[in-house]
């Protein structure tokens, strides 16, 4: 299956594991993932400007480029993959409004000056782990090589995944799909409190220590449910939940480093993939002593 | 030459109401020549003049009557009764609407006026030729009722109906009747021991012998009418004899099986041969045989014989004259409400959960403990509307109990020393003594946060509950021991698959849909049914009871009547023609029609008489009693024909809704064209197209069809067939050559009736600028109708 696949601006710096991951562990899925050869931000920088407008062109020439791999035959659907949250959000918005508000189409089409071609509105956006869904949890759990045993997984959804409601990948009030997918590994799913709560986002930024605080409660709460690693789809949610362990353990000092990677990781290493297709070393948190110790990887 | 009856026609004056608009001597005149006798009266509804029509009927030998005075909703009885007594059948009476419809309405047009209400008895008189003889019948009515759900609501009912000397199969799907009551050990506002008054009542309903007690059985089919339903109950196997068993309890003491405790919302345990609670009703034990591991200990020990594990349950049938619906209410999934963590961590639980807990009989040994852990309990949050009032999650509606009960539990925790906090939105305590309720929670020194409890998380043994305190404009973060949440109480899964197999419409919020929300609110939708508790809507106990009391009377009231069945029903009136093809049944608004060996019968009780088969059949096949296709035909004749009216519209209305507009447009004195001419329906979907076109052919310049809301009035259900129709007659129209714009439809609520001026008005004056219809124009469509006809 040759699909088309959007990976984003963090997925090319600071997660590359995420992008690496997400491209080997697809590939042993029969998800041969297609990069369009010219792309742009996917528009989510533009959120908070005031013109609705403006966010909206940078999607959809994005989609524009996957309904031409499409017309040329270079992917076989109408169809584009992606797998950051943030990306997923911006781009299925922008598609919905496409084909749901015939006014701003005209304005965002009158922006289209250097484009050959107009939008049509055909292509469909999905994350990565509806793909998997789509195949059947069935189709993921008979190409695990390494059964996942008894590692205690905690999904955390963070908000672009699910909200909202309409635009998410699962119920908004009680997803199941990392658990499902966690579940297909091998693995279990751990319920928390705080797996849909806010990360911080880009307070990162300026308010460190608020989201130190935040990254905190998610962590402490995955700990309290009896998680050992935690699982998450957004670069940004990564970026906080780990880095932010510095502040964290700086002002308690009762606090453990946490492991936090992406999905993708995760399924390539229950798929027995090898090392460097999942960049371990690339997360802040790393998680190999733990596999190491659950014997999912090999001592070196 | 054919029969024809001897007519006599009575003018009414109304002192000058009618006769200073209406030249009432002309229209004598007009019509002396039809009919054998005609008189005018000053006042037509005075004792003296009655006295004189009983007398010309008898002299004359009158057979038919026609009465042109003011609207039937206000004289018909008098009139009808007084002609019954001189040997006339009701359907040889008609009375013709000569003052809210003429004098009253046309007082700047008396020439118009007069016209009109010649026409008016000219359509009369040409119905009442065509009338045959109507007998209303009677129907035998079983005196036997059924009563569903053996709640506080099934218990009342069924104890008032045994005392007044019915018949009651009382059917109660669990091994003991007592309902959600029973597990409440207070209830509010009296904080009476629950227990202590709802024990007595069950009693007699074991002891009496009106009672026929049904537990661990449920209803599987129901067929037949109103007056005569045919029911199936499936007795589940239960595998003690409930004749055998008396109680003792030796099978329970010997099985080794444990399973969660329904009676104790699956906090404590039970046996597998168990009794749900030592006050059951009957005191006759159960073998669960879904935990059950048939061991036989059970059946070994029993002193009576009384336990056969091979037991398969049973099918019996009943036949009853009415059903109550009594099957209460369940509690929604909190699951459902992730931030709030039921089912995630031990100390959030339902506030029913708890009833069982403050029982001192209770699974905890009336310890204040969390259950699954066994820790003291100090403190307590309760969280209002935990689903309710919400319209993303839970339920839209309230609950109407929640704030009360839980105040009952905080006074109770406050009694034994736990520090409490009521986490709600907005306090509801309307009801007598329940105010008061209010503030004595709040003197026993319970704590009223206003705000939304926004989620809550583990902290340690505790959990941490966050809320805003709207009072004090901040966020709010309490750690305790326990957290109550409300949930929303919701309709049973039970209650909407009895709805359709008793075919009862339940509303939006699945909860049974009362006939009439506030005159007529524990009866349902479909006649013998009757609904009481929170089966139609959450209540409290003291509402319940009250409804189930009102139940009982509606029963009392359907089996006691002999039911009259009015002479206004569908029939099969050409049976050679009808090919069997079901149409009929399957328009019918109150499934009142069924297909036997091809042919339709109809059932005349649930036949509401809104005639909107009538028009479905292909073949023509079907008529009505009392408003047969001939009568509607020759009143549109009489009306129309050598009137010398120049404008012409036949308004067809609904009988009921839009008619008492009609009368209120009188009564107020409203103007509108002369021109409209009024002919009653009980539905408008009773209306064919063939009478449209008659009325054309007949010479009317336009037809409106006036049609009362969906839903309301007696024929309420047909409204929205009607609308369907009205278009496809429009289209019809225009293969005649007939504009569309010539038949007007539209609906009329009562409190319109201002509009009528306006909607009249208008239409006479788009029928006014067309181009008149021209003669041969009308012939044809005559012509082409009375081809169909042969």
């Amino acid at each position: 299956m040759r699909l088309a696949y959007y990976p984003g601006c963090t997925l090319k710096t600071t997660a590359k594991s995420f992008d690496i991951s997400t491209l080997e562990s697809s590939k042993t899925l029969g998800i041969d993932l297609i990069e369009p050869e010219r792309w742009n931000c996917c528009g989510t920088v533009h959120a908070l400007s005031k013109d609705d407008v403006m966010h909206h062109l940078a999607p959809i020439r994005n989609l524009l480029r996957i309904e031409e791999m499409k017309k040329t035959g270079i992917v076989e659907e109408s169809k584009v993959i992606t797998v950051c949250a943030m990306c997923y959000n911006t781009l299925k918005r922008a598609n919905l409004v496409f084909n749901s508000d015939s006014d701003k189409v005209k304005k965002i089409n009158e922006n289209m000056e250097n484009e050959s071609s107009v939008y049509n509105g055909s292509v469909q956006v999905e994350h990565l782990l509806e793909t998997i869904k789509h195949q059947g949890w069935d189709n993921l759990r008979n190409k695990v090589k390494i059964p996942l045993k008894d590692l205690k997984v905690a999904p955390y959804y963070g908000c672009l995944l699910l909200r909202p409601r309409g635009l998410g990948i699962d119920n908004a009030d009680k997803p199941s799909i990392m658990e499902d997918m966690i579940r297909a590994l091998g693995a279990e799913p751990i319920d928390f409190a705080y797996k849909q709560k806010c990360c911080g986002s880009y307070h990162t930024v300026f308010m460190k220590e608020r989201v130190a605080d935040l990254s905190y409660k998610i962590l402490n709460q995955a700990k309290i449910a009896g998680a050992e690693i935690i699982v998450t789809a957004c670069p940004l949610c990564e970026f906080n939940l780990s880095h932010r362990q510095t502040e964290i353990i700086k002002n308690r000092s009762e606090f453990k480093e946490f492991p936090v990677i992406y999905f993708t990781q995760l399924i390539a290493l229950a798929l027995g993939l090898k090392e460097d297709s999942m960049v371990f070393g690339e997360n802040k948190t790393d998680p190999r002593p733990l596999f190491k110790y659950k014997g999912f990887l090999k001592e070196i | 030459m054919s029969y024809s009856p001897k007519i006599g026609v009575w003018l009414c004056e109304c002192g000058g109401n009618i006769g200073d608009v209406v030249d009432t001597q002309k229209v004598m005149d007009e019509i002396k020549n039809q009919v054998q006798f005609v008189k005018r009266e000053r006042y037509l509804c005075s004792k003296p003049s009655i006295d004189t029509i009983k007398e010309i009927i008898k002299n004359e030998k009158l057979e038919r009557i026609v009465l042109a005075c003011c609207t039937p909703k206000m004289h018909r009885e008098t009139f009808l009764k007084n002609v019954i007594e001189e040997g006339i059948n009701p359907a040889f009476l008609e009375i013709v609407n000569v003052r809210e419809q003429c004098s009253w309405v046309h007082k700047k047009d008396p020439e118009g006026a007069t016209l009109k209400s010649l026409d008016l008895i000219k359509g009369a008189i040409s119905r009442i030729k065509e009338s045959k003889e109507l007998h209303t019948k009677q129907m035998h009515v079983t005196q036997e009722v059924l009563v569903i759900g053996g709640g506080v609501a099934g218990i009342t009912t069924s104890l008032r109906l045994s005392e007044y000397g019915l018949k009651v199969h009382l059917i109660e799907k669990s091994p003991s009747i007592g309902g959600h009551m029973i597990q409440y050990p207070k209830v509010f506002p009296t904080l009476d021991c629950s227990q202590c008054i709802l024990t007595p009542k069950m009693a007699s309903i074991a002891q009496s012998s009106n009672i026929n007690l049904k537990t661990y059985s449920e209803v599987k089919e129901v067929t037949g009418s109103p007056g005569n339903f045919n029911v199936k109950i499936w007795v589940k196997p239960r595998g003690v004899d409930v004749e055998k068993c008396i109680g003792c309890g030796e099978c329970s003491r010997v099985c080794p099986v444990e399973a969660p405790s329904e009676y104790d919302e699956r906090i404590g345990k039970r046996k597998a041969a168990y009794i749900p609670f030592p006050q059951s009703v009957p005191s006759v034990y159960t073998i669960d045989f879904d935990n059950c591991v048939r061991c036989g200990l059970c059946a070994a020990n029993c002193p009576r014989e009384a336990i056969d594990l091979n037991d398969e349950g049973k099918i019996e049938e009943l036949n009853v004259g009415a059903i109550v619906l009594a099957t209460g209410f369940e509690l929604f999934d909190l699951t459902n409400l992730v931030n709030y963590g039921y089912g995630r961590y031990p100390n959030v639980i339902t506030s029913l959960e708890m009833e069982r807990i403050l029982d001192v009989n209770g699974p905890t040994g009336s310890q204040l403990i969390v259950p699954k852990t066994g820790r003291q309990v100090k403190s307590v949050v309760y969280v209002l509307c935990a689903g309710s009032r919400d319209t993303e999650v839970g339920q839209p509606y309230c609950s109407r109990v929640c704030c009360l009960y839980s105040m009952k539990q905080a006074q109770l925790l406050r009694d034994r020393g736990v520090d409490v906090w009521i986490n709600y939105i907005d306090i509801r305590s309307p009801g007598r003594r329940y105010e008061e309720f209010y503030r004595l929670t709040q003197e026993k020194g319970v704590n009223f946060v206003k705000g939304k409890v926004t989620e809550i998380e583990p902290n340690g043994e505790q959990v941490l509950v966050r809320s805003e305190e709207m009072m004090l404009n901040k966020m709010m973060e309490n750690v305790v021991d326990l957290v109550v949440l409300s949930p929303p109480i919701i309709s049973s899964e039970d209650t909407a698959k009895l709805s359709e197999m008793l075919k009862v419409p339940i509303d939006e919020d699945k909860f049974v849909l009362e006939k009439h929300p506030k005159l007529d609110p524990v009866a349902t939708k479909r006649d013998g049914v009757f609904a009481a508790g929170a089966v139609i809507g959450p209540k409290d106990i003291q509402s319940t009871t009250a409804e189930a009391e009102g139940a009982a009377m509606k029963v009392v009231n359907f089996l006691g009547m002999a039911r009259i069945i009015e002479a206004n029903k569908a029939y099969l009136a050409r049976n050679e023609l009808c090919d069997g093809c079901g149409k009929c049944k399957k328009i019918c608004p109150e499934s009142a029609i069924t297909i036997v060996e091809d042919k339709p019968v109809f059932n005349e009780i649930t036949c509401s008489g809104c005639g909107a088969c009538i028009p479905e059949c292909p073949q023509n096949a079907l008529d009505q009693e009392g408003l047969t296709d001939i009568q509607i035909q020759t009143q549109i004749k009489g009306i129309l024909n050598d009137t010398k009216a120049p404008l012409k519209i036949i308004a067809f209305v609904e009988k009921e809704v839009v008619y008492t507009a009609i009368d209120l447009a009188g009564l107020a004195r409203l103007s509108y064209a002369s021109s409209i001419r009024i002919i009653p329906m009980p539905s408008l979907a009773r209306i064919k197209l063939e009478h449209i076109l008659y009325a054309f052919s007949y010479g009317a310049d336009g037809v409106m069809m006036l049609e009362a809301p969906i839903h309301e009035g007696p024929y309420g259900n047909a409204h929205k067939i009607s609308e369907e129709r009205a278009e496809e007659y429009k289209w019809a129209l225009e293969d005649y050559e007939i504009d569309s714009s010539r038949l007007w439809y539209s609906r009329v609520y009562v409190p319109d009736w201002r509009k009528l001026e306006r909607i009249f008005n208008t239409f006479h004056e788009m029928v006014e600028s067309e181009d008149p219809i021209e003669g041969n124009q009308r012939g044809k469509i005559l012509k082409n109708l009375l081809k169909i006809k042969d």
